[in-house]
Formats: C-alpha cells, structure tokens, sequence
C-alpha cells in the first residue's frame, strides 16, 4: 500500500512531531516558571531564618543579689531610680564574681557593662512586686548585653569585638568563664513575644508585645465592620438590586477599588478619621478602620462570586414552598455560601495584617511602650496608641544596632506564621463546608 | 435578622467610641529621625522612673514634625517636635496663623556627621576641600566653569590611595544634607579659592554658593533618601564607598566602619564639644507651652531630656553619641521656666 495522504497513526509526521514538540515546550516553560517561583521563594525564607531564628533564643545572665529596706528607699527617692538600682545589681555581680574567682583582670567596668540597661527597670519592677523580698538575698535572672548575646549567635566575634566600640574581647571571655560556670545562659525567648518595644540602646529587650496587641485589634475593628457591612452590600448587589447601568458602574467601582494602592486609604483616614473625626492619632482604632476600608473590596467581590455560584434551583424552591425573598436569602442562599464568605474574609484579614503602607500615616510608626488597653473611658475603645506587626518590622530595620537586624528578621518570621494559620485556616474551612453543584 | 442588629451595634460602638476618643494621657512626639533614638531613650528611662506613661515618639523627619506640631493647640495635636535644625521663621509663621505661639525651643545637645568607609579599604584624612574638589558638579578653571574630571580619590589629593570616587551622601529631604552643603562643600568651595575664582569671574556672591553646593550628578554620588543602614547597606556592597553618617551610627558599627578625619581631627564626643571637629549641628526639641498642665507629665518629660543624668557627658544620651551642651544649665533653666521663644 503506497502512503495515503493521512499515513498510519503508528508514525508520525512532521506535523504531529511539530505539535507534540511544541508540548513539550511548553511544558518545560511551566516548569521553569516553577522552579523560578519556588527559588525565589526559599531564598526570601532563607535569609529570613537565617537572620531571624536566633531571635527566638535569648542570652540571661544569673546570680544572686542582696538589696535592704535602706536601699531601696534611697532608690526611690532619686530621679534616675533605675540607675541606683542597677548599682545594686552591679555590687551583686562584682560580689558573685569574685566569690567564684571569675573576674581575674577584666575591668571592672567592662564586666557591668555585660549587663543589659534593661536590668535596673527588672530589677525594680521585681522589688515593687514583692515588697517582702529586702534584707534577703535572691537569685536574679537578668538580660545580657546585646552584644553579648550577639558573642552566642555568631553575630559579635573576639576579632569584631576588638574593633567594637560596644564590647572587648576581655567581656567575650569573661562571659565564657560565666557561662562554664553556669552563670550564663541562652533560653527560650518568650519576652520576644511579650515584651514591648526597646530603645535603641537595648536590642537585647525589644519585643513584638505591643505590636501583636494592636494588630489583634485593627484585626477585631476590620472583622466587625468589614464582614457585616461587606456582607449586606453584598446581598444586595446580588439578590436585591435592579440590573441596570446604576450597579454596573459601582461593580466597575468596587473592581477598581480592590486595586488601588494602599497608601491612598492612608491619606483617606489621614484626612476623615484623624483631621475632620478627630480620633487618636497611632491608635488602632483608625488603624482598623483604615484597614476596613481597604478590605471591603475584597470581601464584597468574593462574597458575590459565593453567591453567584449558588444555583438558582435553591432560591426557586425557597420560594415555590411560600418562603419570601428574605427568607430565601437568609434561610438557604447565605448558607451554603457562607464558607466562600469566609474564606474570602480570611484572605481579606490576611492581607491587612500584612499591611504596612496606610499605617505610616496615621502615626502607627512609633516608639509605643505602653500596652494598649482595650478600652479606657480617657481614649474609648481601642484608642491608645500601638504599633502593628509590619510597622514594627519597618522601625525595626532603621535602627543603627546591627542586633535589630536580627530582631526584624524574627518579626516578619512571626508575621509569616500568623499569616501562614490565617490562610491554612481558609483552605481547611472551603475544604471543609464547600458544595459542589 | 441577626446580620442586621450586628451591623447596627457595630456602627453604634463605633459612634460611641467616636464621641469618647479625644483625652489622652501620654506625651505625643514627633519629627527628626536623627533625635528619634535620643527621645526613645529619654522616654524609656522617663517611663520606668515617673509615675506617668511612657511618651509615644514617631519619626518622619524634621520638616514634617514642626508641620505637625504647628497644626494647632489641642489633644488631637503633638506636644512635642524633634527637629535636627532650628525652626525656621516660616513655620513660626505657619504655627502663629494656628494659634501655636507659645513655644519653648530647647537644645539638647550636637550630633556630628562623620565620612566612613568600609573597614578593610583604605583609610582617609579628609580637607573640606577635598569634597568639594571631588563631589562639585563645576569648577572653574582658567576663568570658565567645567565639568568636574575627577574620577578618582588619588586625582583630588595626591596623598590619597587610588581608589574611584563613590560617595552615599544623605538625599535632600534630610537636616544632615544641608549641614554637609554648607560646612564641608561650601567651605571647601572658599577654602579652595574656588568661591573667589567664581566670584572673579563675575557671578554674583549667591550665584557662586549655589555653584559650591552643586553636587555632581553623573553617578558619582548617590543621594540617599533612606537612613542610615541604607548608606551602610550600600558600602557593604561596594566597598569603594565613603558615606556620611551621623556620629551616634558610627559608634554602633565601628567593626565594620573606619572613620576618616576632617582637618586631621577624629570625630569623637569630645572633639566636637571642643568645637575642634568641623561638621557637626545642634539637635532640637520643640515643646508646646500651652499642652503643659493638660498634658500630664509634659514638663517633667522634657525636664528629664535635659537632665544632667540624662543628657550630661556621663549619661546614656552620650554614651549612645550624642555631643553634651556645654551650655546645658541655660537649658535645664529654661524649661523649669518655660521660657518662651522671642523673649
């Protein structure tokens, strides 16, 4: 049999090889467009552990320290309290190290400087909450200097530490003679998690505490207004209103929203929320409903995509039996959509946790010790000031202690686990409820 | 039905809230990121050892603090602006028109600004006007203006190491540029007899300043609008690079910069009180007279800022670079007395 015009299946033409090349192209394109993807993605975690991970270890340096009823109240009763205390701290030091013959010839001066600035602030806090405790002799678990921690994480080492001007290398060794002693130690670091932010010069203290209290509550101010608010536009858009060119233009209005950029939400609230509302500057407050403002968007346009992929049949059935169209909706259309709502509020949440760009203006770049409060009947509810999580990274980096870096990297760590809970809840949850038609 | 009474009571809380947000009792602070540091510190210490809260301090430059703070007078407004410069008299204008006009201006003491490469390059003892021979953008030559030739250290002085000129100089949003224009490139311009040649030449005297504090702009010097961790990210990754710091940033990094000298004086706390190190400005504070007594713990805070345990050559404000005022009594003075700007 001669060759037909079509040949046999069993060999293929040069057309056929062209197409199935061509696949295979393509193929390898998608690939590659993966591998790129996943690389750069490690690479960002990568440094970010790297850098980060030791944040969550912290270095303490421990001994006994005799304080009297004298003394404290000579503390009390000078200006810089936490100074007269950290000289107490230092006899203790100076007196623990030469009963264990560890000071040898470092100065003096250099060993009380192996101890953090924070430690007179412990120190006192410590005394206040326990009254009963002068005249006695105690066990104190105080913070070591940033820098020598740093000597425990790689980051400070004798030949930097000689060029230093914030540590010698005869404190490096001195904390190597207190930590085979015993004296010196690295824990769990959960005063990273609890703490309030430090100044400048005490890396070694700084904490994410305020900073994860006040994204919890923009977090409780943008899901108690942007779910029901997002939600009942919603409703309406899709269940009630008229199809005419008056919903087309806010459809194409609420689109063009979800992309503006988030900085112009920032000079919204700026303006309403500060100038004209006169609400707290820094508070989280202004900052929800910044964020609110931000996340209606997303929120209303993927609770319409749930309601849209309800299929009619429900809503006829509902009203076939007598049910009214309110009944409709709210007995049986919400629902069965309600795990697409809430994945889409999740994923809303999400991305203002992650925000950084409108807070800037609103004040929330700040250096805030103070826990804020829920609610006080000076500031009203939600009205103290606070940081939130990725500002606190921000101010973090423009510190001049390289032990901040550390410190940042640890937060956006932090940061990443919350929104990795946040997102792996949205999955579980359309895993869970989603109905497919 | 439930939907509905949530979205109405969260509205209504919100109303609520919005009636009651106003008081506050914590000191508000912003302006300078070069005092932010500073003022964190002060507040700290302020919070630990007062029985007021601690004062809550934003940054976001100096110009945009006094903006703030000459917002006008109220609990909605900043108590305090930190500034790296002195207030300029447009802004005391733009706070009178507000009804701010009751300011205490307090110095709390001088920042350096230091040139700093990386540890393991080449050591440098700068002039004024060496920079200026290096970063101008003309320079005249026999009697006409040319564009600066210099490509290399060893070409502006002969006793520098060869090394391509690479300069991360603060971008001109920054207090710090204008102390850079004015003490190192404008003084270099007259020391050089440059200013004089340009003068000579027929331009006029405000023309020939201008002339002098032109930086180039064909790559060789990179403005940076950052902070400083940017300029030291940056000769981290080319370690050409000379930046310009301020003297508090150096301190914090010596193991990974060298400073150079200016005029063969080393940059230190001491050199610059004794006014023997060139570059170096006061650093401000802006307190506003009438929040004192409404604002709880004001006074007192600003009180602490200048304390002689605080700010004195012996206290943390020093030990993290901050130059002590001689003059420190006049200001502890002041703020106890709450002595008015204008009197």
């Amino acid at each position: 049999m001669s060759t037909s015009k079509h040949g046999s299946l069993l060999t293929l033409d040069a057309r056929t090889k062209k197409r199935n090349a061509a696949e295979k192209r393509f193929r390898a394109y998608g690939l590659g467009a993966i591998v790129i993807a996943v690389a750069a993605l490690a690479m960002l975690l990568i440094s970010i552990i790297a850098n980060g991970a030791s944040s969550f270890r912290q270095t303490y340096i421990s001994f006994p320290v005799t304080i009297s009823a004298e003394e404290i109240e000579a503390a009390e009763s000078s200006l810089l309290k936490t100074g007269a205390y950290n000289k107490i701290i230092q006899t203790g030091l100076l007196a623990y190290l030469t009963e264990r013959d560890l000071l040898q010839d470092t100065p003096e001066a250099d060993a009380f400087g192996m101890i953090s600035g924070e430690a007179g602030s412990t120190f006192r806090q410590f005394i206040l909450a326990n009254p009963d405790a002068a005249g006695t002799t105690f066990q104190l678990d105080l913070l070591a200097n940033g820098r020598i921690d740093g000597y425990y994480k790689g980051r400070v080492t004798a030949e930097t530490a000689a060029l230093d001007k914030n540590v010698t290398p005869a404190q490096l060794e001195l904390a190597d003679r207190l930590a085979a002693d015993g004296a010196l130690v690295k824990q769990f670091n959960w005063d990273f998690f609890t703490n309030p932010d430090a100044s400048d010069q005490r890396p070694e203290a700084a904490g994410l505490g305020v900073a994860i209290l006040g994204s919890l509550y923009m977090m409780a101010v943008v899901l108690c207004l942007a779910l029901p608010i997002g939600v009942a536009a919603s409703i309406y858009l899709e269940e009630f209103a008229r199809k005419n060119w008056i919903t087309d233009v806010i459809e194409v209005n609420i689109a063009n929203l979800a992309a503006v950029p988030s900085i112009v939400y920032g000079i919204l609230g700026l303006a309403i929320f500060i100038n004209f509302a006169e609400f707290n500057q820094s508070s989280p407050l202004v900052g929800g409903l910044v964020l609110t403002l931000m996340t209606l968007p997303t929120i209303i346009i993927s609770t319409r995509a749930s309601l849209k992929s309800i299929p009619p049949s429900i809503r006829d059935a509902a009203l076939g039996v007598g049910a009214s169209k309110m009944q409709s909706v709210f007995h049986h259309v919400l629902p069965l959509a309600s795990p697409g709502i809430l994945t889409g509020t999740i994923i809303g949440l999400a991305q203002a946790l992650g925000e950084t760009a409108p807070l800037l203006l609103i004040g929330m770049v700040a250096f805030v010790k103070e826990y804020p409060a829920a609610y006080t009947a000076d500031a009203g509810l939600f009205g103290e000031a606070s940081t939130a999580l990725p500002v606190q990274v921000f101010n973090w980096t423009q510190r001049s202690d390289p032990a901040f870096v550390e410190r940042a990297s640890g937060a956006i760590i932090t940061l990443l686990i919350f929104l990795l809970i946040m997102n792996a809840l949205a999955i579980f949850l359309r895993k869970k409820f989603e109905r497919r038609w | 039905m439930s939907l509905f009474k949530m979205t109405a009571s969260t509205l209504a809380i919100t109303a609520i809230s919005a009636t009651a947000a106003a008081a506050r009792d914590n000191v508000q602070i912003a302006g300078s990121s070069t005092v932010l540091p500073y003022a964190s510190i002060i507040a700290e210490v302020f919070g630990e050892n007062s029985d007021f809260p601690t004062p809550v301090v934003e940054s976001g430059g100096s110009s945009a603090g006094l903006k703030r703070f000459c917002e006008g007078v109220g609990e909605n407004t900043i108590d305090i602006a930190n500034a790296s410069r002195q207030i300029k008299d447009t802004e005391l204008v733009a706070c009178a028109e507000n009804g701010v006009t009751d300011i205490v201006e307090v110095r709390i003491g001088y920042d350096g600004i230091v040139f700093a490469s990386d540890i393991n390059g080449n050591g440098f003892a700068f002039t004024p006007s060496d920079w200026y021979a290096a970063l101008a953008a003309e320079m005249p030559i026999d009697g006409a203006m040319v564009t600066n030739t210099n490509m290399d250290w060893a070409e502006v002085n002969a006793d520098f190491a060869s090394q391509p000129i690479m300069a991360f100089i603060p971008g001109t949003k920054h207090g710090t540029r204008e102390v850079f224009e004015e003490k190192v490139l404008l003084q270099g311009c007259e020391d050089s007899g440059a200013f004089e040649a340009m003068v000579d030449m027929g331009m006029s005297e405000d023309d020939a300043e201008g002339a002098c504090m032109a930086v180039r702009t064909d790559g060789l010097s990179v403005d940076i609008d950052g902070d400083y961790t940017e300029t030291l990210a940056r000769i981290e990754a080319d370690t050409n690079g000379i930046g310009v710091f301020g003297l508090a940033f150096y301190e914090n990094n010596t193991s990974k910069l060298q400073v150079a000298t200016m005029n063969d004086v080393v940059p230190t706390t001491q050199s610059i009180a004794a006014g023997d190190y060139p570059v170096s400005r006061p650093l401000y504070f802006y307190l506003k007279a009438a929040h004192v007594g409404v604002i709880p713990g004001l006074q007192e805070f600003a009180g602490f800022f200048v304390a002689d345990e605080l700010a004195g050559p012996d206290g943390p404000l020093a030990a993290y670079g901050l130059v002590s005022d001689p003059e420190l009594a006049d200001t502890q003075a002041a703020v106890a007395n709450l002595t008015l700007m204008g009197n």
